[in-house]
C-alpha cells in the first residue's frame, strides 16, 4: 500500500486541533505555539504533495488497483459499502494548488490572530478560548483540506458541511470589539452573523444531499449498484453505461450548484459573506474568504463540470449573467460601505464574480484564470484584510469615517495596505491581475459583450480600493489616530510574505499555471469544449 | 330480531362516550365514557361476527377487553396521582406540558 | 546588446525597490542614489543608441525574449522586448530627461522629509514608462502603461496631508482606468482575432483581418489613448494633477508619461491605416483637443494649470498629426520630442519661480521676476519662444510639419484640420505671452503667504538651474537638428512609413499663416497684460473666461453626472440589498417564525381540545375512505 499522503496531510491538523484543545487553561502561548507548528507541518506535507504531484502525467495506480483518471496521489477504501460510499481522496493540478494555498495561509491567519482570543481569557478559566480559537482554526484546516482532495461525492459533502460546525463558532465566538453599539450590540450582531451564516450554507448543503441520493438512486437504477465515486459515474458516462435523463442531470446539477453558489457566494445568494466577514476578527474573515468560499468554486470545476457537463452547458448563460451582477453589484456596494471591513467582503463577492465568470466561459483561458483567480485572491485579500484587522485593532473601529491621515503616523501600515489594495484592484505586476485579465480575455473569447461588461469591474475597483485608502490613510492626521503604532514584528512577519507572493506570482506566475493547465485541460475536454479559434489563425504558422 | 339493531344501539353508545369526552371535565368521566366507546365498539365487533357468521369479531373483543383493563389499571393510576397532588381530577387543570 | 536593454528597465527598477524599502538609513543618500540610477539608464540608452546608428537603417531593431510569463493554453504572454527607433526615441527622452528632472528634484525636494520615497516613486516610473515603450507585446505594454498611471498616482498624491492632492491622486487613477478599460478590450479583440497580441504578426498582419474588428480595435485604443494622454473627453485629471510636486509635473504630466497615448496610436499604426473611421476619430479628438486645451489655458491664473491646459493641447496636436497616418506620424513624434524639451523646462521654470515665491503658484501675485531669477528667465524665455513656435527653435519646425500635415490630408477634412491647428497656434501665442508677461514682467503683485511672510524670490540652487539650462539647449536647437537633412524622418521612416500629402497649400503658405497668427496672438496678449496693469484679483470676465477657469464646465458636468450620480446609484444599492435582497431572507425567516408562532396556539394544553381534534381527524379520515370507495 502506498503511503497515504493525502489521508496524512488532512489528519495532521485536525490532531493538532484535538492535541491544541486538550492543552490545559493555564498554559495559552504553549497552546498557540503547539497549533502554529501544527499548521507549519501541514504546510510541509502540502509542500510534500506539490513535489511529489507531477504536472505532466496523468494517474497513478490507486492503492485499490485501479482507476486511471486526472487523479494522482490517489487513495481508495470502501467505507460504507452497503451505498457504495468509498473513502476516495485523490488531487489534480488544481486541488493540490489549492491545498497548498490553505496550508500556506493558515498560519499566517493564526500569527495574525495571535491575540485575538485572549481578551476573551478572564471571563472564565475554564472555558479556554484561546485554545478553541486555535483549534478550530486547526479544525476548519482539516476539513477544508480533505474536501479538496475527496473525490467521493458523499465523502466530500460530509466535510463540506461539517466545516458549518467550527466555522459558526470561529465568527459567533470571537470579535474585535469594534462594533458601533458597544458591547452587548457587538454580541448580538455576531450571532446574527453566525447563525445567519450557518442556516444560508445549511439550506444551500441540504438542497446539495437531496441532489447527492437523487445521483445515487440514479447510479443504482442504471448500473445495479449505486456508487458516489466522480471517477466510476465520469467513467460510466463516457463508456454509454450511465445515461441520466436530461431533466434529471439539470435538477441534479442545479442541486449541486445551489450549494457551491451558496458558499461561493454568488448574486443573489451573497448576503451572509459581508455579516460574517463584518463581524468576524480580520484573521477568521480571511480564514472565510480566502479558504472556505474556495471550497464552493474549486467544487464547480469538479463536480458540477465533471458530473453534469451538458446540464453545465445548458446552465451557463444564466450563470453568466449572475456572475456579471455579482462583479458590478460587489464592486458598487463595496464602493457605498462605511465599514472597512464589510467593504472587502463585497469586494470579494466582486472576486467571486470574476472567478464564476471565468469557470463557465467554458475557454481554457477563462478556466486557467479562474482556478488562478483562486490562488491570487485569497493571497491579495489575506494581505489586504489582515492588514486592515491590524488597522482596526489599533483605534478599535471599523468605520472608515474614524481614519484620517493614518500614513502621516504609521507608514508601514499604510504601504502595505496600498499594496494590498493595489493587488485587489488588479493592477499589473501583481498576481491578481494577471488571473483577472485571463477570465476577461476568456470570456471576451466566447462572450464578447459579457467580457466588455466585466472590463467594468476593473473601474470600479480602482473607485472602491482608492476610495477607501483616501478616506483612512491620506489627509490631516485625526486625532484619535495620532499615537497610532507602525506594524510590528510580528505583523510585518504576516503581511511582508505575502505581499512578496503577490509580487513573485505577479511577474512569474509560470509555476502555478503549470500544475493547473493539464487539470483544466481536462476539465475542457469534459465538457467537450474547445476555445473558440481567432479570425486569422495562421498567424502562428506564419510565423 | 334484526342484529343491524345491536350497530345502531353501538354507534348510539359510541356517540354518548364521545360527547361525554368531549363535553366532561373530570378525568374519572372522561375515563368512563373512553370504556363506553370501548364497549359500543365491542359490541360491534360482536355483532359483526354474528352477521359473518365467524368468530373473528369475538376474538377482537377479547382482546379490546383486555386492553381495556390494562388501561383502567394504569388511567386510574395516573388519575389517583395526579388528585392527590393537586386535589382536582379536573383534566383542564393539568396543562404543564404546554409551553 | 541584447542583455543592456532588460538592464535598462531593470536599474530604476532596482533604485524603486531599494528607496522604498531600504528605510531610514537611505534618507540622506537616496534622492543621489536614485538619480545615480536615472543616469545609469540613460548610459545604456546612449550605448545602445550608438549601436543601433552603426546599423542599416532595416536592420536596427533588436528582440529580445527574457521570459515567459504567462503560459496558459493557446495564451500566451511573453515578457518580451523590441528596441526599434521608435522605442529607442523614447527611450533616449524618457532616461535623458528623467534623469535631468532626478537632478532637479534633488535641489527641489532638498527640504522634503519623505523625499527618499519621492526618489523611488520617480525610479519606479522610470521604470514602468521603459517598459511600455519597450514591449514587444501589448499584455506588457499594458503593464507598463498601468504602472506609469501608479507612479503617476503615487506622485501626484505624494503630499498626501492635503485632501486636494489625495483626491486629485485618486481623479487620475481613476480616469486612466477608464481608458485602460479600453487598452484592455483592444487586447481581448486582438487576441480573438489574431490569438496573439504580440507586436510582431498584430502588426504586420493587420490587413489579414477585417476592418470592422480593427475600427473596434482601434477606438478602444484610442479610448486608452485618451485617458493617458488627457485627452477630451478623459482630459479632466490633468489640470487636478498639478498638485503633485513640480518636477513631477514636468516629467510626468509633460514630457514623457501624457505622450504615451501618441506612442500607442504611432506603434499601432498598421491598424489605424487599416481602420480609416477610426482615424477621423483620432484627429477629431485631438483638434478638439488642442482648441480645449488652449482655452482653457488661457483663463487659468494658476501658472501649473495654464501650462498643464498648454500640455494637453501639445498633446491634442501630436493625437491630431498621429491620426492624420503615415502622413504625420513622424510629425507627431517630432513634435513629443521637442514638447518634452521645452515644456519640461517651462515647468521646472515655473517649478523654480514657486520655489523663489513661497509656493505661491498665483500668477497675478508675481509680476517682475525677470530681474530676480535671471537663469529661470532666459530658460523660461527660451521654452516660450519654443512653444509659441519662433522660427528657428525647437516648436517652429515641429508644429509647422503638423499643420502643414493637416492640411495635406487633403479636402475639406484637411482645411477643417488645418485651420484648428492654425487657430491653436494663436491661442497658445497667446497664452503662453500671458504666462510669460504675467510672470516676468511687469510690477511686483507679490503678496503675503499664508504665514504672513512676504516673498524673497532668489535664484534656485545650481541642481535645479542645471536641468534647466540643458532644457533649454534642448529647446532652441532640437528642432533644428531634426530637420536639417530630414534627419528624423530618415530616423523613424523605416518603422513608422511616411509619406508626402498632396497639400492644397504650399508649405511656404502654412510658414507664413503660421508666422501671421502668432504674431497676432502675441499681440493681444500684450495688449491685455502688457501695456495695462494687471489686477491682483482676477476680474469676473466674460462668460466664456468663467467657463474655461472651471475647465470648460468638464468638472461640472462629471460632478453632477458621475459623482453624484455614482452616490445616488451606490446609496440606493445599498439600501437595496439590505432590504430587498437580505429582505427577502430575513423575510422568509421572520415568516417561517410567525408562522410557527401561530402554530403553537393550536398546543393549548386542554385535553378536550386534543380529543375534538382527534375526532375531526378520525371523521375526515373515514369521510375520505367513503369518498373513495363511492367515486
Amino acid at each position: 500500500m502506498a503511503f497515504p499522503l493525502l489521508t496524512l496531510t488532512a489528519a495532521i491538523p485536525a490532531v493538532g486541533a484535538v492535541a491544541t484543545a486538550a492543552v490545559p487553561a493555564g498554559r495559552r502561548t504553549a497552546a498557540k505555539w503547539l497549533a502554529l507548528a501544527f499548521s507549519l507541518a501541514t504546510l510541509a506535507l502540502a509542500a510534500v504533495q506539490l513535489v511529489r504531484f507531477d504536472p505532466g502525467g496523468t494517474s497513478q495506480a490507486s492503492s485499490s488497483g485501479g482507476a486511471k483518471g486526472p487523479f494522482q496521489l490517489t487513495e481508495s477504501h470502501a467505507w460504507i459499502a452497503d451505498f457504495g460510499v468509498r473513502y476516495e481522496l485523490g488531487v489534480d493540478g488544481i486541488a493540490v494548488v489549492l491545498i497548498a494555498l490553505a496550508a500556506l495561509l493558515i498560519p499566517f491567519i493564526m500569527l495574525a490572530g495571535w491575540h485575538d482570543a485572549d481578551p476573551l481569557e478572564t471571563r472564565s478559566s475554564r472555558w479556554r478560548p484561546t485554545q478553541g480559537f486555535f483549534a478550530l482554526i486547526l479544525m476548519v484546516e482539516a476539513m477544508v483540506v480533505i474536501s479538496f482532495e475527496a473525490t467521493d461525492v458523499f465523502l466530500f459533502y460530509i466535510f463540506f458541511e461539517a466545516m458549518l460546525i467550527p466555522m459558526y463558532f470561529l465568527i459567533g465566538g470571537f470579535g474585535d470589539g469594534a462594533a458601533e453599539h458597544g458591547e452587548a450590540g457587538a454580541a448580538a450582531q455576531r450571532s446574527y452573523a453566525a447563525v445567519k451564516f450557518l442556516l444560508y450554507n445549511l439550506v444551500g448543503g441540504l438542497i446539495m444531499l437531496a441532489a447527492v441520493i437523487g445521483l445515487y438512486a440514479v447510479t443504482a437504477d442504471q448500473l445495479g449498484t449505486g456508487t458516489f465515486s466522480l471517477q466510476e459515474i465520469v467513467q460510466a458516462r463516457a463508456a454509454g453505461k450511465l445515461d441520466i435523463a436530461t431533466t434529471t442531470e439539470r435538477a441534479l446539477f442545479l442541486g449541486f450548484f445551489f450549494a457551491f453558489a451558496v458558499k461561493a457566494p454568488l448574486w443573489p445568494l451573497h448576503t451572509w459573506l459581508p455579516n460574517a466577514m463584518g463581524e468576524a476578527t480580520a484573521p477568521v474573515a480571511v480564514l472565510i474568504t480566502a479558504v472556505v468560499d474556495k471550497v464552493g468554486t474549486f467544487a464547480m470545476l469538479r463536480f458540477c463540470l465533471q458530473l453534469f457537463p451538458e446540464a453545465s452547458k445548458w446552465a451557463t448563460p444564466v450563470i453568466v449573467v449572475l456572475s456579471l451582477i455579482s462583479i458590478l453589484y460587489g464592486a458598487l456596494l463595496a464602493v457605498g460601505q462605511r465599514d472597512i471591513k464589510r467593504l472587502v467582503a463585497y469586494a470579494s463577492i466582486s472576486h467571486f464574480g470574476f472567478i464564476v465568470l471565468g469557470i463557465f466561459a467554458m475557454t481554457s483561458q477563462g478556466q486557467s484564470g479562474a482556478t488562478l483567480y483562486m490562488v491570487n485572491h485569497g493571497v491579495s485579500t489575506a494581505a489586504l484584510m489582515l492588514v486592515a484587522g491590524f488597522l482596526i485593532s489599533r483605534r478599535g473601529s471599523r468605520l472608515i469615517a474614524d481614519y484620517g491621515g493614518v500614513q502621516k503616523v504609521a507608514p508601514v501600515l499604510a504601504g502595505t495596505f496600498l499594496v494590498g489594495g493595489l493587488a485587489t484592484l488588479s493592477l499589473p505586476g501583481l498576481a491578481p491581475f494577471v488571473s483577472e485579465f485571463l477570465v476577461l480575455v476568456g470570456t471576451f473569447s466566447r462572450y464578447p459583450v459579457a467580457g466588455g461588461i466585466a472590463t467594468l469591474g476593473i473601474v470600479l475597483a480602482a473607485l472602491y480600493v482608492l476610495v477607501l485608502y483616501q478616506r483612512t490613510m491620506t489627509g490631516p492626521v485625526k486625532e484619535e489616530v495620532r499615537g497610532m503604532p507602525d506594524l510590528r514584528a510580528r505583523e510585518l512577519a504576516v503581511v511582508a510574505p505575502l505581499i512578496a507572493l503577490l509580487l513573485f506570482l505577479g511577474v512569474y506566475p509560470k509555476p502555478v499555471t503549470e500544475i493547473l493547465d493539464p487539470a483544466v485541460r481536462h476539465t475542457m475536454s469534459q465538457v467537450h469544449q474547445a476555445d473558440p479559434k481567432p479570425d486569422v489563425n495562421d498567424v502562428e504558422a506564419a510565423k | 330480531m334484526n342484529p343491524v339493531n345491536y350497530l345502531y344501539l353501538a354507534a348510539l353508545l359510541f356517540t354518548i362516550g364521545a360527547a361525554g369526552v368531549l363535553i366532561r371535565r373530570n378525568a374519572i368521566v372522561i375515563f368512563m365514557c373512553v370504556e363506553l366507546m370501548l364497549n359500543a365498539c365491542n359490541l360491534a365487533f360482536v355483532t359483526f361476527a354474528r352477521l359473518h357468521g365467524n368468530l373473528d369479531g369475538q376474538i377482537i373483543a377479547f382482546f379490546t377487553m383486555v386492553v381495556a383493563a390494562a388501561e383502567v389499571v394504569v388511567g386510574l393510576a395516573i388519575i389517583v396521582t395526579i388528585f392527590r397532588s393537586r386535589h382536582s381530577a379536573s383534566v383542564d387543570d393539568a396543562g404543564l406540558l404546554k409551553l | 546588446m541584447e542583455n543592456l536593454i532588460g538592464l535598462l528597465v531593470l536599474a530604476p527598477l532596482l533604485g524603486a525597490g531599494v528607496l522604498l524599502c531600504g528605510g531610514r538609513r537611505l534618507d540622506r543618500s537616496g534622492p543621489w542614489l536614485g538619480t545615480l540610477l536615472a543616469a545609469v539608464s540613460f548610459a545604456l540608452g546612449v550605448v545602445l543608441f550608438a549601436d543601433m546608428l552603426g546599423k542599416g537603417g532595416e536592420e536596427r531593431a533588436l528582440d529580445v525574449t527574457v521570459f515567459q510569463w504567462v503560459p496558459v493554453g493557446g495564451f500566451r504572454a511573453d515578457v518580451g522586448f523590441h528596441l526599434d527607433q521608435l522605442s529607442m526615441t523614447f527611450v533616449l527622452l524618457i532616461t535623458g530627461v528623467g534623469s535631468l528632472i532626478h537632478l532637479y528634484s534633488v535641489g527641489y525636494m532638498a527640504h522634503d522629509e519623505r523625499k527618499r520615497r519621492f526618489f523611488g516613486y520617480l525610479n519606479l516610473f522610470l521604470a514602468a514608462m521603459l517598459l511600455l515603450v519597450l514591449a514587444d507585446n501589448y499584455l506588457l505594454l499594458y503593464v507598463g502603461w498601468e504602472g506609469v498611471g501608479l507612479a503617476s498616482y503615487l506622485l501626484i498624491g505624494f503630499w498626501q496631508h492635503k485632501p486636494s492632492a489625495a483626491t486629485a491622486a485618486k481623479k487620475a487613477f481613476l480616469v486612466n482606468r477608464v481608458g485602460d478599460m479600453g487598452l484592455s478590450i483592444a487586447i481581448m479583440l486582438l487576441f480573438t482575432t489574431f490569438g496573439t497580441f504580440a507586436f510582431d504578426p498584430v502588426l504586420t498582419r493587420a490587413t489579414d483581418a477585417g476592418e470592422g474588428k480593427l475600427t473596434a480595435v482601434a477606438l478602444m485604443l484610442l479610448l486608452a489613448a485618451c485617458g493617458k494622454s488627457a485627452q477630451v473627453p478623459l482630459q479632466s485629471w490633468l489640470g487636478d494633477a498639478m498638485e503633485g510636486p513640480t518636477p513631477v509635473s514636468a516629467l510626468i504630466h509633460a514630457a514623457t508619461m501624457v505622450t504615451a497615448g501618441v506612442y500607442l496610436i504611432t506603434r499601432s499604426g498598421a491598424v489605424f491605416d487599416a481602420a480609416p473611421d477610426a482615424q477621423t476619430a483620432v484627429v477629431t479628438v485631438g483638434a478638439v483637443t488642442l482648441l480645449f486645451g488652449a482655452i482653457v489655458g488661457c483663463a487659468k491664473d494658476d501658472i501649473k494649470k495654464a501650462l498643464a491646459g498648454s500640455t494637453m493641447s501639445q498633446i491634442g496636436y501630436m493625437i491630431l498629426a498621429a491620426g492624420l497616418g503615415p502622413i504625420g506620424y513622424v510629425f507627431a513624434i517630432m513634435h513629443l520630442v521637442t514638447h518634452g524639451f521645452f515644456k519640461a523646462g517651462l515647468f521646472l521654470g515655473a517649478g523654480s519661480v514657486m520655489h523663489g515665491m513661497n509656493d505661491e503658484v498665483d500668477m497675478r501675485r508675481y509680476g517682475g521676476l525677470r530681474t530676480y531669477m535671471p537663469v529661470t528667465f532666459v530658460t523660461f524665455g527660451l521654452g516660450y519662444l519654443a512653444i509659441i513656435g519662433f522660427p528657428g527653435l525647437s516648436g517652429f519646425f515641429s508644429k509647422d510639419k503638423i499643420i502643414e500635415a493637416a492640411f495635406a490630408k487633403g479636402g475639406t477634412e484637411g482645411w477643417i484640420l488645418g485651420g484648428a491647428a492654425l487657430l491653436g497656434a494663436a491661442i497658445t501665442a497667446y497664452y503662453m505671452t500671458r504666462v510669460m508677461l504675467l510672470t516676468f514682467f511687469g510690477e511686483k503683485r507679490w503678496q503675503p503667504d499664508a504665514e504672513g511672510e512676504m516673498p524673497h524670490p532668489h535664484e534656485s540652487p545650481r541642481t535645479m538651474t542645471v536641468p534647466m539650462i540643458v532644457l533649454a539647449f534642448g529647446s532652441v536647437f532640437a528642432g533644428g537638428l531634426f530637420s536639417i537633412n530630414d534627419t528624423f524622418l530618415k530616423w523613424l521612416e523605416p518603422v513608422t512609413g511616411h509619406e508626402e500629402g498632396h497639400s492644397p497649400v504650399s508649405a511656404l503658405t502654412v510658414t507664413a499663416a503660421t508666422m501671421v497668427v502668432l504674431v497676432i496672438g502675441v499681440a493681444i496678449a500684450w495688449a491685455q497684460y502688457g501695456r495695462r496693469p494687471v489686477p491682483v484679483t482676477a476680474p469676473r470676465g466674460s462668460l466664456l473666461t468663467r467657463a474655461a477657469r472651471r475647465d470648460l464646465l468638464q468638472d461640472d458636468f462629471n460632478h453632477v453626472v458621475l459623482v453624484r450620480g455614482g452616490e445616488h446609484l451606490t446609496r440606493s444599492l445599498v439600501y437595496v440589498d439590505h432590504s430587498l435582497v437580505d429582505g427577502v431572507v430575513n423575510g422568509t425567516a421572520a415568516s417561517v417564525g410567525g408562522l410557527s408562532g401561530r402554530m403553537r396556539k393550536l398546543q393549548n394544553g386542554y385535553a378536550r381540545s386534543y380529543a375534538v381534534s382527534m375526532f375531526g381527524g378520525a371523521a375526515v379520515l373515514i369521510a375520505a375512505t367513503l369518498l373513495m370507495r363511492a367515486v
